[in-house]
């Protein structure tokens, strides 16, 4: 079942079908507590970042030598840490990595996961044979590995981090892609393009592209709850993102002892947390969608 | 069955020449030569120490023979020589292999036992109290990170109860009794299965609902079978196939996790060395590494090939 054929029909013919307003997409997506509190929290969080130079009141790379390792007080409300640097600035400022990490990789994991999925489902034979082999073997290797050997390699910065994870992002969502394009190849409506002369091309574009894209939109939203964590992952290790950049993994690597674990919360629980809540939030978000555009989607 | 081994077999081996050719490209791509990561940056190398020690180390060969020469060698179970430590890869590795499966098998045992009885509680109750704690929870647990995870867990059981070792596989060097051993695991095997642990529940839960409307379900009910008779022996049965999929498939993240737990527990194990590695610009070290990883994840794909050709006869033919 196609559901973006369905919303398009639905859409396009308002007087002959009964006037159900919520029975859209966005309707159900609407009636999904859950996902409308994830949409909710990204949002802020995306403000958060966007407004970070107004929001921290302090640079979240200098220190205030007379301040280190500060608990939280009405000057620093989230105290501030081993360089005297504030908390909640590095905080805001780390909300922006993440969100740049999630958008941007994710973008990258999408368009070349979409491409090789399509192609490999339309073309079918020794092509599809070729790309989904190459794609098992990337779906194999653990990603975090990869990740962190290549970022290695290249060069640990934000804009590597992000490239080196969208490159490897891409795997599942292909596989899913070529399954849907498999099967829309098949239908009755891409025979009869066919037969009235529309090229490859067009067929891909107009006809099963569509299909596909609430696929994407949701694999998508769920490729970035695992891009998130994967930066904070590798930033955490000390081996992403470098300080004085502030993202939520370094963060938290630098609060890596027992001794800051017992007696100063405020350096590890407001990133710790922050990942959390940001990764639920786009979980949240990509089941809604999932529920909004077909119910009956398994994506793995 | 043994063809069917055999032939998986054959298709894993041309997947791990693919996966060494890239990683050793790469490796060697990489900007920077090694032989600056081996020498005293104060005292330099004259051009012609340099090119002797490029003729050493085979730099000077093209890279597609020098990858036949590693091919070589590694065949021989030769993976060539830590820069760090100078000590053979397959010995510098082969120490940190146990460590590594250990924790990995402990978590997988962990949460495939806990994860599909959840599972299977939150299909039988569906859309009860118990689903959607159950549910909540889940989703918690694949969406709170490992490292934050194993922050809190240190910070309660080590730091503040004073109940679990936070560091480490064994109290000291000498006290490496199997109580021990298993006393250091807890945490670490505990903050791994999480994640897996609830994606687990996740599948089965659907798996299970999606028999439970089967109808031979329906007919065994109506034999007037005993309710854990049915769930156990028609239903679950049924639903494991998925399962061992799903369980074979995420297997890369559990390797990814180990490094991360690794990490922060100071477990000696493969993925800590990874990390050393990295930091320490020792590349034949990471290539064998990355080998070594393939191995583990292909033939655990293995296994569950023949586990799944195991409970299901049709694919054994």
């Amino acid at each position: 079942m196609n559901a973006a054929a369905t919303l398009t029909a639905a859409a396009a013919a308002p007087p002959l079908a009964a006037p159900r307003s919520t029975n859209t997409a966005w309707g159900r997506f609407r009636r999904h507590r859950l996902a409308l509190f994830g949409l909710t929290v990204l949002v802020v969080i995306g403000l958060a970042a966007i407004f970070a130079p107004v929001l921290a009141g302090y640079d979240p790379n200098r220190g205030d030598l007379t301040q280190l390792r500060a608990p939280p007080s009405a000057k620093h409300l989230l105290g501030t840490d081993s360089a005297g640097r504030d908390v909640l600035a590095r905080l805001l400022y780390g909300a922006r990595i993440s969100m740049l990490v999630g958008v941007v990789s994710v973008s990258i994991a999408a368009v070349i996961g979409t491409t090789i999925g399509l192609q490999a489902g339309y073309a079918g034979g020794w092509v599809d044979n070729l790309l989904m082999r190459f794609t098992e073997v990337i779906m194999t290797f653990p990603v975090l590995f990869a990740v962190i050997v290549l970022v290695a390699l290249v060069g640990p910065n934000v804009l590597n981090v992000i490239l080196v994870i969208g490159v490897l992002g891409w795997p599942g969502l292909a596989r899913l892609i070529r399954g849907q394009a498999l099967s829309l190849r098949e239908t009755d409506f891409v025979t009869a393009a066919r037969a009235t002369g529309a090229s490859d091309a067009r067929i891909l574009m107009v006809h099963i592209g569509p299909g596909v894209l609430p696929y994407v939109m949701v694999a998508s939203t769920l490729l970035m709850a695992s891009a998130i964590l994967t930066e904070a992952a590798l930033s955490f290790l000390g081996l992403g993102v470098q300080i004085p950049t502030s993202t939520w993994g370094n963060m938290l690597y630098s609060a890596q002892s027992l001794a800051v674990l017992q007696g100063m919360p405020w350096l590890w629980i407001p990133p710790g947390a922050a990942i959390a809540l940001s990764v639920l939030a786009v979980n949240f978000v990509g089941d809604g969608l999932r529920d909004a555009l077909d119910p009956r989607m398994r994506i793995d | 069955m043994g063809r069917y081994v055999l032939r998986r077999l054959f298709i894993s081996l041309p997947l791990l020449l693919v996966i060494s050719i890239i990683a050793f490209t790469f490796i060697n791509l990489a900007p920077g030569s090694p032989i600056d990561a081996m020498i005293n940056p104060t005292v330099g190398l004259s051009p012609q120490q340099e090119q002797n020690l490029r003729i050493q180390l085979g730099l000077n060969q093209p890279l597609p023979l020098r990858y036949l020469l590693w091919l070589g060698q590694a065949i021989q179970g030769n993976l060539g020589y830590s820069y760090n430590t100078h000590q053979p890869v397959l010995e510098r590795i082969g120490q940190r292999v146990p460590p590594t499966l250990e924790l990995m098998g402990a978590a997988l045992v962990v949460s495939t036992m806990f994860g599909v009885m959840f599972g299977i509680v939150a299909a039988v109750k569906a859309y009860s109290t118990w689903d959607y704690v159950l549910g909540a929870v889940s989703l918690l647990g694949f969406s709170v990170p490992s490292f934050f995870l194993a922050l809190i867990a240190l910070y309660i059981f080590a730091a503040r109860l004073q109940i679990l070792p936070a560091f480490g596989m064994s109290t000291s060097a000498s006290a490496n009794s199997l109580s021990d051993n298993l006393y250091h695991l807890i945490l670490p095997a505990a903050v791994l299965s999480v994640e897996l642990m609830a994606t687990l529940t996740r599948y089965t839960r659907s798996a299970m609902l999606e028999v439970l409307h089967a109808d031979y379900v329906t007919t065994a009910r109506s034999k007037g079978l005993s309710n854990l008779t049915v769930i156990g022996r028609h239903a679950f049965r049924n639903a494991l196939l998925p399962l061992i999929t799903v369980v074979s498939l995420r297997l890369p993240v559990l390797v990814g996790g180990a490094i991360v737990v690794e990490a922060v527990f100071q477990w000696p194990g493969m993925g800590q060395l990874s990390v050393q590695a990295i930091q320490q610009r020792d590349y034949p070290v990471l290539m064998g590494l990355t080998i070594m990883i393939s191995i583990i994840v292909l033939s655990a794909n293995l296994l569950a090939d023949v586990l799944y050709a195991y409970a299901d006869p049709r694919i054994r033919v």
